[in-house]
């Protein structure tokens, strides 16, 4: 029974309000209930909205030490600012994912990228750009699969308030969808 | 017993660092607390506030610092297993009223969650630049109990310790964390409350007439009564004598500052914890703490896997500084990387205990070399690893 070695980084960036926080505790509870390790990171400004954040996620199947993403393996940024300061240091085909309605230039080589304006299309079809976080999660969880689908979902319902559970759920199904586009392809 | 293997894993949960001193807390025993909000620490304050009250316990929030440390050194002078928790600019008020615990011998746990300064500086940025005035903060001699965990799991662990040593010798002990620890989570398995050992302060049994509040035993630890039980004592910040009324008597002065020393001095092995990683054959070793220790482990294996025997030396207990077990452990060691988020605190310790030669023989010094950073970032592995690179 030798498992191979598996460890992803993942930073999820952009500015403070967009939900980057709550997307990396719910991808990193999704982790543990998949019986991965997982350390889960923050860096915001002193701002309530605003201002640079982001969280990391690192998810592996053997102990590991240093918690914050320094090579990611997927890279999901919400603002041009994350975007540029960020995509340095995707590893050599990285995946990065940006939501093009703030994402409008992309500066990469060798990186498998994704641009989808996930806050329009959140407001578009849920009336609401609030969700365009989990949205991205759930976009980015079928792409990668980095954590189960099963287990996404639970770690949604387990984090977040129960009156916005449905619209969450639906967020995520939008995102799943989006990336089917992308998954028929291959 | 797959049934019981279920059960276990269902205890694996994602916990904050934060959080995790909060359940150390309610664990330990703690039934007060009194605090003021300041990132990164409030979530300790906010989890408190939540779940101390369902079990009979208390939790103020106070006007300011310097009001917290006090309310916490009141209630544990009327019985409470006491706590508060802050960030530099509140420890900062704190230390007049550290002082005072430490010379009334008074149990009471100070948690400082780490961030940048000085003065308000970097309220969501990490630092370790607190190391010093931990120790040195507050004005007078009086030696320090501090402690400072590495991870989630050990946050939980070592607020309980600090609670414990505490209530053991009579003083207040801090238990530092970080930013990053602060509000990182791990996925946390936290041990069976029946194998946790708590430890309580240890009651009088002479009469009331016959207590004194602070009794001489050789070993420096005392029995000590609560108001409200019957005893009657006087607690004062001047020096005191054994009722705890003042004194300017050379001899009971002596005595005094002698006990506050000696009972941390005589019991440094229960105090002191130390971590050595992969030291058994290292050359080089790196001495870390804290959030920057997690770097220094990653970086460990990655030289290790490029032939560098390099290990790394990891004080849990930062005051009382561990010189003898440092000293045993970095004897055979050439050079000794200390990296730091700070200007400078804990290498000047580490070159008092190492500094000088190291091979006798051949007269060659030891190297002992800065690895700093204080721009609200993190130590890197490869940081830790290429200054290594360029140092023979």
């Amino acid at each position: 029974m030798t498992e191979r070695k598996f460890k992803k980084e993942i930073r999820l960036s952009g500015s403070g309000g967009q939900g980057l926080i709550t997307a990396g505790i719910i991808l990193a509870k999704a982790a543990i209930l998949d019986k991965a390790i997982v350390t889960q990171t923050q860096s915001y400004g002193p701002e309530s909205r605003g201002g640079a954040s982001r969280a990391d996620v690192i998810i592996s199947n053997s102990e590991f030490y240093f918690p914050e993403a320094t090579k990611f393996d997927v890279l999901l940024t919400l603002t041009q600012e994350a975007c540029d300061k960020y995509s340095v240091n995707l590893k050599d085909n990285g995946i990065l994912i940006a939501d093009s309605t703030f994402v409008k230039n992309i500066v990469l080589m060798d990186s498998e990228i994704y641009e989808l304006p996930f806050t329009e299309i959140a407001q578009k079809k849920l009336g609401t750009i609030l969700p365009a976080n989990i949205m991205s999660l759930g976009f980015l969880v079928r792409i990668t699969g980095v954590v189960s689908e099963t287990s996404l979902k639970k770690a949604i319902k387990s984090s977040i308030k129960p009156q916005y559970i449905d619209l969450n759920l639906k967020a995520v199904k939008i995102g799943f969808k989006l990336a089917d586009n992308y998954v028929k392809e291959d | 017993m797959a049934r019981v293997k279920k059960d276990i894993e269902k205890q694996v949960v994602l916990m904050q660092g934060n959080e995790a001193i909060a359940r150390g807390a309610l664990d330990a025993g703690v039934n007060f607390f009194a605090g003021y909000p300041i990132t990164p620490s409030t979530e300790v304050a906010e989890i408190l506030s939540v779940e101390l009250p369902k079990r009979g316990g208390k939790l103020i929030q106070m006007e300011d610092e310097i009001a917290s440390i006090s309310a916490i050194i009141g209630a544990s002078l009327a019985g409470a297993k006491a706590m508060t928790a802050t960030s530099g600019p509140g420890f900062s008020l704190m230390l007049e009223g550290i002082g005072f615990a430490k010379i009334t011998e008074t149990p009471c746990v100070v948690i400082d969650v780490m961030r940048g300064g000085p003065s308000t500086g970097l309220p969501t940025k990490p630092s370790q630049s607190d190391i010093m005035q931990t120790r040195w903060g507050n004005h007078g001699d009086a030696p320090a109990i501090v402690l400072y965990p590495d991870s989630v799991l050990e946050t939980y662990e070592l607020t309980i310790r600090a609670v414990n040593l505490s209530e053991k010798y009579r003083t207040c002990v801090v238990l530092l964390t970080d930013e990053i620890l602060g509000h990182m989570r791990e996925a946390v398995s936290l041990p069976d409350l029946k194998n946790i050992k708590i430890v309580n302060r240890i009651k009088p049994t002479v009469p009331p007439e016959w207590y004194r509040h602070y009794d001489e035993n050789p070993k420096y630890i005392q029995p000590v009564a609560s108001y409200g039980e019957g005893y009657r004592f006087h607690v004062t910040g001047l020096a005191h004598d054994d009722y705890g009324f003042p004194t300017n008597k050379a001899d009971e002065i002596t005595l005094m500052m002698d006990r506050l020393k000696k009972k941390i001095t005589h019991h440094l092995k229960d105090i002191i914890q130390i971590e050595s990683f992969k030291m058994e054959d290292a050359r080089t070793a790196i001495f870390a703490t804290g959030i920057t220790a997690r770097a220094a482990k990653s970086a460990v294996l990655m030289a290790r896997k490029s032939g560098k025997r390099v290990g790394l030396i990891r004080p849990l207990t930062i005051w009382p500084f561990p010189d003898d077990a440092i000293r045993k452990y970095l004897r055979n060691v050439k050079n000794i990387f200390v990296p730091e988020l700070n200007q400078g605190q804990l290498i000047k310790e580490v070159k008092r205990v190492m500094g000088g030669v190291w091979n006798y023989e051949s007269r060659k010094s030891r190297q002992i070399i800065p690895i700093q950073k204080y721009n609200g970032e993190l130590i890197t592995p490869t940081e830790i690893v290429n200054a290594m690179k360029e140092v023979r």
